[in-house]
Formats: structure tokens, C-alpha cells, sequence
């Protein structure tokens, strides 16, 4: 088993004669990395305004990225082999630390989420997000593509088994994040149009049972207010309608930095973490909205490129998988903010105020970049 | 069946792995398009609408409450004052546990179960950050206390706002009436703009009558605030107008000699300057003190007020209405000289009873019962007034005729309102054949005629009327509506003029020596009141019975239960020369005029010299 063949399709002769530069020795994708820095940046002066003028909260959120980035070149320098080989052990001891999670977890706000040891506290859940599309990915990698039916069912209950665990916690954002983390790995696949379309059905008609019977009354709630926020103005509507008022009344141009109203004066809640966009639009305007979108679409771009070029089947699924997810990222937190989507705890990536998404992620991108670098390894 | 040996084709893999890129791109473009449309749509197409929703978010429109204009009585002492007023009130959301700092305050302040009761009532009707009444009217020791314990009180705050104040309480409770919170009904009916900010209107009286100018005009700003509702800076002001300032004619001297002199009885008294129609003086008793009444009166208070056999909430001097009595009778004479049927000279036998021709019934005088006779077998103008002899008014009132009799009187301001400038005025009665179809459906009996032309019967008047009757009568037919506001801002105001009676002055003067003998004659029904008096005073004595007496039976004051006997009334005015004062007293079941005419020289002496030189006889 395992690959017979290496090839290097797009590379010319010219770029092996060449001495590989200090980025590529160092598996850094420059591309994607001054992309990543541009987002920082954009982000940190965001969430100055955001958090109410704090330096504290800049100064503690660069902090963040400044480990996270070091996380990033780190998981970067490891091969591909070795996430590879690793997949399995890492698949079996976060799906063992969710169990612990589910018997030995710490509560907050309702839902047992977190581990602690030693006074240290973390949340498994956001390891599978990386863990889950990796195992589905390493399962696959060996198997011949596009997968059989069988490979297809183990594939599915490799995405089942931690996504269940984390919605009985119950997290059902982070559930369907990690889940659609390992659909997109099936997705890039190849899996036949069959199962999609006949997962889409079957989402579709399920959607009634999961309503009378599945869904807990604060997330039919959710659902509610934001089909219609008017009705408790008050109350749960009172995030959307505010997050409303502050997107539209930034128009085009925006209230300037540090000049949005709404943000300024309190009326958005959760202004500087889950509704950060609103601020953004506030005060920049669409046109700051559009930037946003454009360094997005890069990004995307750039994670879609790297997918394209890599040169193996676990490269090529992780780097489609890590980059839908990290659309999905971006297309729940703005749709939400704007009244499109019901309100689910998603940051908006990169830019929303918090350690632990922009850790993940960031890991994520590291191992993007092993992805990316991987091509030029082989050619020495 | 062959096996097949299945094996990785990498290029199949990248092909398919490409084309489900090209997919997922497209997806995601797609996607992120219509994310990009939905902020197109909220920040372009609907931007005005957000923008409006923001601004008014942000910029909060202040009311600033107009200061309630003050009332004076004409010598400046202030009748209706605004104090400030100290209230205890709690701002949930910064207020860590209720229950504990509810039970830590009522260790401090005097905190009764219904101000918790009504505190919670209240709660939920405000938003978090606002602060909700729990008590009102702190004393400057529970302020003092709140203040040493503030550290360690969050939410609690004491807030200071303007409340009416009337420092002379139950003396004036009638003549000013009172101010409350604005009730449910009164809220839908006063001009919202104006009253925004204000929480209390003008319930009844001059309080009520002049709401308008005392009110002021609503000022407001523009203010940015946060979602918590602090303000955060002021954008533009537009300063309140205050309420103007009343002078009115009342003087509290005679005002309070009026009060003093009824005492614990029930009564009213009424005192207007015929030269300006301003009313000198309104007194009812008894009183209530109507700062009770400004910030919302107990439950127990005002049952207490609402239930007491003495109705003290009810306003006699305006709402009372009596039958004048012999009080009329000077007004009967001026209208017997003025058609024609009586002169100064004439006279009617009086043998102490009268009868109407064909008809046995004895309409009895007064004298009759005292004397077993008449006042004289001849009686003439001078003397039935001064005596107040009811056969000479029986005699004239049935050759006037009722509706002439209605047509002369009506002009003194009798069954009418008089217009004063204070709510709630009664008409009372001047009956005539006319009004009687109207009220009763019936027709006039000629016996009707002879009560009415002694002030019985039918007819019902107020206080307030027979004073400015007694006021046209000492002015000479000059005719004001009579006028409790002297000033406003210190401006002048003067009374409505009405035509004025034309009659000769020499029938002005018959009558006049007719009031006057009451007083200073030998024989005069109120004789007793010229002791150690230095003016010249015109009145007139009257009695109203509260029941009827059947014929021939005799009315005996001490078998009589209290709340039946007659009312006391008496009319004056002085000095008679050039008369600066007329008054009218009412004492509810005081027996007879004896009751009422050491009212009226109280308060004229008070009027002249300052304070009064009579003593009551014993």
C-alpha cells in the first residue's frame, strides 16, 4: 500500500535548480502569511475601537496571536508523514478527553465544556476541530478515491463519534462546526453527488423532527428571534436589532474609528467577541466591510491554491477541509451579526477578541503551510 | 468473477480533487456574495432607516419641567410655595441584592409595607438603570443617615424634585384648592408635550381654575446617552418658561379671622371689595390640610376626609347652597321701590301673620311666636328690614309676582354662577314659574310666592352669591364678577365689569337706612354688634330652616337635634359711606343669625384697624 508514484506536475526544472529560499526552508507560505498579518492588524485596530478603547484588551489579544503565530511556524515544520501518522493517536485521545469531559467536566454558563488539570483549564472540543477532518483524512488517504460506500460509512462515524459527544454537552455550534470539518474532507473526496444530495434530503426532512424533538427550547429561541428580532425587543431580539441598527447606520463610508455610536455608547452587546463585525461595519462602512471580504476571499483563495498544488491525498483533503472551515467561520459569524443566521457562538475569525479560536485556527493555517511547503521538500 | 486489483491513480485523485475545488469555490464565492448583498441591503438601501434608528438610540430628548408659578395674597405672604422634597429611590440594576438592601434601609428610614408594596408594583414598569421611588419626603435626619451609609448602599439613591407646598395648610384649603399626580384620565386630557416631565396638575380650586399660567411652558434638551441611559453630554437646551406668579385679592388677616371666628363650627364665609369685585376672603371650615393631597393622599387619610359627617372636602362658600332667608329681603325692598309698589313711606298692617286673599292659611311672621303680635300695626320699608318683618315681604313678593320678583333679584348675581375664578361653583336657585315648569314639571302655587319672598322655599343660594349681591348693594348697583386674581407676575388684573343696576339712589338709600338700623338701630335684629363699633356697618340678618315646621307648631332650638336646626346667615357691608367690604356668612345648624353676625365684625374690623375690637357676647 501507500503511494507508488511521486510526482512533481507543476514544477518546472528551472525551480529545482534553484537554492530554495529562507521562506520555503523555513515551510513558510509568504503569500498566506502576509495575508494572515494584514488581517491581524485590520483586526487589532477593530477591536481597539471595539472593546471600548482599551489598550489592555489589544495589547492581551496580540498577545494571543503572538503564540498563535509562533504555533503556526511550529506546526508548520512538521511533515505531513508525521501529522499523518499522528492522526489516529490524536483521534483516540481527544475522543478520550471528551468522555473525561463528559464525566470529570468544569460547567460554565450551563454547559459542561471544559477540563481542568492542575488549575490549567482547557476545551477538548476545540482540538477536534483540527483532530476530526485529520483522522477523516488520514482514514482516507490510504484508501483508493473516491471512496467506496463502506469507506464513505467509517468516514461518517469517525465525524459522528466527537460530534455527538460535544452535543451532549451541549455545544451544538462547535458540534456542527467539528461535523462539517469532516464532511468537507469527504467532500473534497470526491464522494458522489449521490450522498450529498441525498444527505441534503435527508437534512431537509429531518429538520421537523429535529424541531419538535431534538432542538432545546433556548435554540428554538434563537431561531425565533432572528426570523424576527421585533418580537422581544428587549430580550433576545435585542442583540440583532442593535447589531442592525449598527451595520446600516455605518452606510458606505462609516462613522469613523472609534466614532460608531452604537459600539461606542454600549448599545451592541458582545461588541469587541461575536458581534466584532458590526463595530467593523459601523464604523467603516461597507467599504470596510468590503476589505474585510476581499482579505477573506484570499485567504480562501490562497488555502483552495495550496490545496490544488499539494502532493499528497492527506495534504490535499486537509487543505480543502481547513479552508471551507474556515469559510464557515466567516459566512455564520457575518450572517448571523446581520440578522441572516441564527445566533450560534462563532467568532468572527481572526479579527473577534479570544485566545482559543484564533489558537486553532491559526494551528490550522501551520498546517496549511506543511501543506503547501511539502512540494518543494521533495524536490531536493 | 475476476478480482480486480484496485490501485491509487494520483491523477485521477488530483483531477477529481480540482474539480471539487472549482465547486467549493464557486460555493463560497456564491455564499460570500450573499452575505456582501445583505450588508449592501442594510448599509445602502436601508441606511436611512438605520441611521434614524441610531440616531435615536443615541440622542435622548429631556424634558425640563417649567417651575409651578407661586400664589401670594395681596400683601405678598406666599399661600402656595415649592419645596423641595427628598426621595429614597432604588436603581435595580446596580443593586447587587434587592432583598438585603430593602431590609438594610428599613433599618434606616421609616419604610412602611405599602412603600415596599407599591415599590415592587412599580419595578417592573421601569427599566433597569431608572430609579424607582420606594419613599418620599425625607427628613433631614434620614438624609443625613443615607448619606453616612451611601458607601456601602449601591443603587440607592436620594433624589430631590420640587413639590407644592401650602405652608398655611387648612386655612386656605378652600380659597386655593390643591395640586396632585396626574391621574390616568387627567393624562390623556392635558397636552402631553406640555406636561412631559411635570407629574402633578392642578386638581381643584385657583390651583385648577389657573392651571394654565401657573404650569409654564415645558423647556427641553437634547441629550447623548448610553445604553444605560446616563447622560453623557447635553446637545442643545431650550430652557422651561416658569409658571407666572398670582397676587391675589384674599388677605390672609381676614381670612384667618374668618376661620378663627367660626371655629369648630360648620359654616362659610365669603368677603368681596365692591370697588374691584376682588374677593377679600373665602373661607369653608372645616378645612383639610391639602398638602396631604400632593403627593398622593393614604387610603385611611382620605377615607378619613371623605367619610366625616362634616363633608370638610365639600367647598361652602361655593358649592353650599342655602335658602337665604331674610337675607334677601333688602334685595326684595330695592325691587318693591324700583317697580313701583312700596315707597320709603308706604306701609302694611302687620298683625304677626298674613294671608292671601280667599285663602284661610296664616303665614306667620317670625315676631309671632315671641310676641304674640305683629312689629307694629303699620310696618314701612325701614322698619321690616331693620326688624326684618316677613308680613311686609309676604304682602310684596305676592303683589310682585314670582317671575318678577325672579327678574329683579337675578341681576344681584342670585341662582346663578357667579363666574368667580375657582372651579366647581354651584347655581343655586331663583325660582320662577318658568324654572318650575323646567325642574319640576309643575306649575307656581301663589303660596310658593310668599315663602320665596322671604328667602324659603325654592330658593337656594351660595355664599359666594349673597356676597356679591351684598357687593352690588354696597357699590350701588355696580356690577363685577367677583375675582380672587389681583396679579399675575405683578401685572394688574381686573374683573369682568357687568352692566350695573340702574336704580334711583334714593331707593339705593332707603335700603341702605334700612340695613343700617339692623346694626345701629334700637330695634335691629343684630343690634348687639354696635357695641364699641367706629365705623358705620349696613347687614342684614336671615335664618334658613333645614326642615320644615308644620303649621301652628313651634320650633324650639334645644329639642331640636344639632344637624336640624336653622342655618345662621348674615349680609354686611362697611363702612356704610363708602363701603370697602361686603361679606356673607353661613353657619351650618347655628340656630339663628346670632350665629353669623359676630363673624362679620371680625373680619370687618380686621379689614379696617388690622384686627378685631368686638368681643362675642356670651
Amino acid at each position: 500500500m501507500g503511494d507508488y508514484v511521486r510526482q512533481m506536475p507543476h514544477q518546472s526544472s528551472a525551480d529545482l535548480a534553484k537554492p530554495p529560499s529562507t521562506a520555503a526552508r523555513m515551510h513558510i507560505d509568504v503569500p498566506l502569511l502576509l495575508l494572515l498579518l494584514a488581517l491581524t492588524v485590520y483586526g487589532l485596530f477593530v477591536l481597539y475601537s471595539a472593546s471600548g478603547q482599551s489598550m489592555a484588551a489589544v495589547v492581551r489579544q496580540g498577545r494571543y496571536f503572538a503564540v498563535a503565530y509562533v504555533i503556526m511556524i511550529l506546526g508548520a515544520q512538521i511533515s505531513l508523514q508525521r501529522y499523518t501518522r499522528w492522526s489516529p493517536w490524536l483521534y483516540l485521545g481527544g475522543v478520550g478527553t471528551l468522555l473525561a469531559v463528559m464525566f470529570f467536566g468544569v460547567g460554565a454558563k450551563g454547559a459542561q465544556r471544559w477540563l481542568e488539570i492542575g488549575g490549567f483549564r482547557f476545551q477538548p472540543s476545540e482540538i477536534m476541530k483540527l483532530v476530526v477532518p485529520m483522522a477523516v483524512a488520514w482514514y482516507l488517504s490510504d484508501r483508493i478515491l473516491p471512496p467506496s460506500f463502506r469507506h464513505v460509512m467509517a468516514g461518517l462515524a469517525l465525524v459522528a463519534v466527537p460530534a455527538g459527544l460535544i452535543l451532549q454537552q451541549p455545544d451544538l455550534g462547535t458540534s456542527l462546526l467539528i461535523a462539517a470539518s469532516g464532511l468537507f474532507v469527504l467532500f473534497m473526496a470526491g464522494i458522489g453527488w449521490r450522498y450529498i444530495i441525498g444527505a441534503l434530503v435527508l437534512a431537509i426532512a429531518s429538520a421537523w423532527p429535529a424541531w419538535m424533538f431534538v432542538l432545546k427550547e433556548y435554540q428554538k429561541q434563537r431561531i425565533l428571534t432572528m426570523l424576527n428580532p421585533e418580537s422581544d425587543k428587549l430580550g433576545a431580539g435585542w442583540n440583532i436589532i442593535q447589531s442592525k441598527t449598527a451595520i446600516g447606520s455605518g452606510g458606505w463610508e462609516g462613522k469613523g474609528w472609534l466614532s460608531g455610536t452604537q459600539s461606542q455608547l454600549d448599545f451592541l452587546p458582545e461588541s469587541h467577541t461575536d458581534f466584532i463585525i458590526a463595530v467593523l461595519a459601523e464604523e467603516f462602512g461597507l467599504r470596510g466591510v468590503l476589505l474585510l471580504m476581499t482579505l477573506y476571499a484570499l485567504i480562501l483563495l490562497r488555502g483552495f491554491w495550496i490545496g490544488v498544488q499539494a502532493q499528497t491525498s492527506f495534504g490535499r483533503m486537509m487543505a480543502g477541509s481547513l479552508t471551507l472551515t474556515f469559510f464557515v467561520y466567516i459566512f455564520v459569524n457575518m450572517g448571523m451579526v446581520a440578522g441572516l443566521l441564527p445566533v450560534v457562538g462563532v467568532p468572527l475569525p481572526l479579527v473577534s477578541a479570544g485566545g482559543t479560536s484564533v489558537v486553532t485556527l491559526m494551528a490550522g493555517f501551520g498546517l496549511l503551510m506543511a501543506v503547501s511547503t511539502e512540494k518543494r521538500m521533495v524536490g531536493q | 468473477m475476476p478480482k480486480y486489483i484496485a490501485l491509487k491513480d494520483p491523477h485521477r485523485e488530483a483531477r477529481i480533487y480540482s474539480a471539487r475545488t472549482v465547486t467549493a469555490i464557486l460555493l463560497v464565492l456564491a455564499l460570500l456574495g450573499v452575505i456582501l448583498g445583505r450588508y449592501y441591503s442594510l448599509q445602502i438601501t436601508e441606511y436611512e432607516i438605520y441611521r434614524t434608528q441610531s440616531e435615536s438610540n443615541r440622542v435622548k430628548l429631556q424634558p425640563l419641567p417649567p417651575k409651578r408659578g407661586l400664589i401670594f395674597d395681596r400683601n405678598g405672604v406666599l399661600l402656595a410655595d415649592n419645596r423641595p422634597s427628598f426621595t429614597l429611590s432604588v436603581i435595580k440594576e446596580r443593586v447587587p441584592d434587592l432583598e438585603a438592601t430593602l431590609e438594610e434601609l428599613r433599618r434606616l428610614v421609616p419604610i412602611t409595607d405599602s412603600d415596599v408594596e407599591k415599590f415592587h408594583e412599580r419595578l417592573p414598569r421601569r427599566r433597569p438603570y431608572e430609579p424607582v421611588p420606594l419613599h418620599f419626603r425625607l427628613n433631614e435626619e434620614e438624609r443625613a443617615l443615607l448619606a453616612v451609609n451611601r458607601y456601602r448602599l449601591p443603587g440607592v439613591v436620594v433624589e430631590a424634585q420640587l413639590l407644592r407646598h401650602y405652608p398655611h395648610g387648612e386655612l386656605f384649603s378652600h380659597a386655593l384648592g390643591y395640586v396632585g399626580r396626574i391621574n390616568e384620565r387627567e393624562a390623556f386630557e392635558l397636552d402631553e408635550t406640555d406636561y412631559r416631565g411635570t407629574f402633578h396638575v392642578g386638581k381643584v380650586g385657583v390651583e385648577k381654575y389657573y392651571e394654565d399660567v401657573l404650569h409654564g411652558d415645558v423647556g427641553y434638551q437634547n441629550v447623548e446617552t448610553n445604553a444605560h441611559g446616563r447622560v453623557l453630554r447635553v446637545l442643545e437646551k431650550y430652557a422651561p418658561r416658569p409658571g407666572s406668579d398670582l397676587t391675589l385679592h384674599l388677605d390672609i388677616n381676614i381670612q384667618r379671622a374668618a376661620y378663627e371666628a367660626l371655629g369648630d363650627r360648620r359654616g362659610a364665609v365669603v368677603a368681596i371689595d365692591p370697588a374691584t369685585g376682588g374677593v377679600l376672603a373665602l373661607v369653608s371650615t372645616p378645612g383639610f390640610d391639602t398638602n396631604l393631597f400632593v403627593n398622593g393622599i393614604s387610603t385611611a387619610d382620605y377615607s378619613a376626609l371623605r367619610d366625616s359627617p362634616d363633608v370638610p372636602l365639600f367647598n361652602r362658600a361655593i358649592q353650599g347652597q342655602y335658602p337665604p332667608g331674610s337675607t334677601i329681603k333688602p334685595f326684595m325692598g330695592m325691587a318693591g321701590l324700583e317697580s313701583g309698589l312700596v315707597t320709603p313711606e308706604s306701609t302694611v298692617p302687620d298683625p304677626g301673620y298674613y294671608r292671601l286673599p280667599g285663602d284661610s292659611h296664616r303665614y306667620r311672621d317670625w315676631i309671632l311666636r315671641i310676641r304674640g303680635t305683629g312689629h307694629a300695626p303699620e310696618v314701612d320699608l325701614n322698619m321690616a328690614i331693620a326688624e326684618s318683618c316677613d308680613t311686609y315681604f309676604y304682602d310684596l313678593g305676592r303683589r310682585l309676582t314670582i317671575d318678577r320678583m325672579h327678574d329683579y333679584l337675578s341681576p344681584y348675581g342670585l341662582g346663578a354662577r357667579t363666574g368667580v375664578d375657582t372651579t366647581n361653583e354651584r347655581r343655586g336657585v331663583l325660582p320662577s314659574t318658568q324654572w318650575k315648569r323646567d325642574a319640576l314639571g309643575q306649575t307656581w302655587y301663589p303660596g310658593e310666592t310668599i315663602s320665596a319672598s322671604i328667602g324659603q322655599g325654592y330658593m337656594l343660594t351660595t355664599p359666594m352669591q349673597l356676597a356679591m349681591a351684598t357687593s352690588v348693594m354696597a357699590s350701588k348697583g355696580l356690577r363685577r364678577v367677583p375675582r380672587l386674581l389681583m396679579a399675575m407676575d405683578g401685572e394688574p388684573v381686573s374683573a369682568p365689569e357687568l352692566e350695573p343696576i340702574a336704580a334711583s339712589a334714593a331707593n339705593w338709600q332707603a335700603v341702605y337706612d334700612g340695613m343700617l338700623e339692623v346694626v345701629h338701630g334700637k330695634r335691629g335684629t343684630a343690634k348687639y354688634l354696635a357695641k364699641g363699633i367706629r365705623y358705620q356697618m349696613a347687614g342684614k340678618t336671615g335664618t334658613a330652616q333645614v326642615i320644615g315646621i308644620a303649621q301652628n307648631a313651634v320650633y324650639k332650638e334645644d329639642e331640636v337635634d344639632e344637624r336640624h336646626r336653622h342655618h345662621g346667615l348674615f349680609i354686611a357691608f362697611a363702612p356704610a359711606d363708602a363701603p370697602t367690604i361686603a361679606v356673607a356668612i353661613i353657619v351650618e345648624n347655628g340656630g339663628g343669625s346670632s350665629a353669623a353676625s359676630p363673624i362679620a365684625r371680625h373680619v370687618i374690623d380686621t379689614w379696617i384697624f388690622g384686627s378685631s375690637e368686638f368681643e362675642d357676647p356670651a
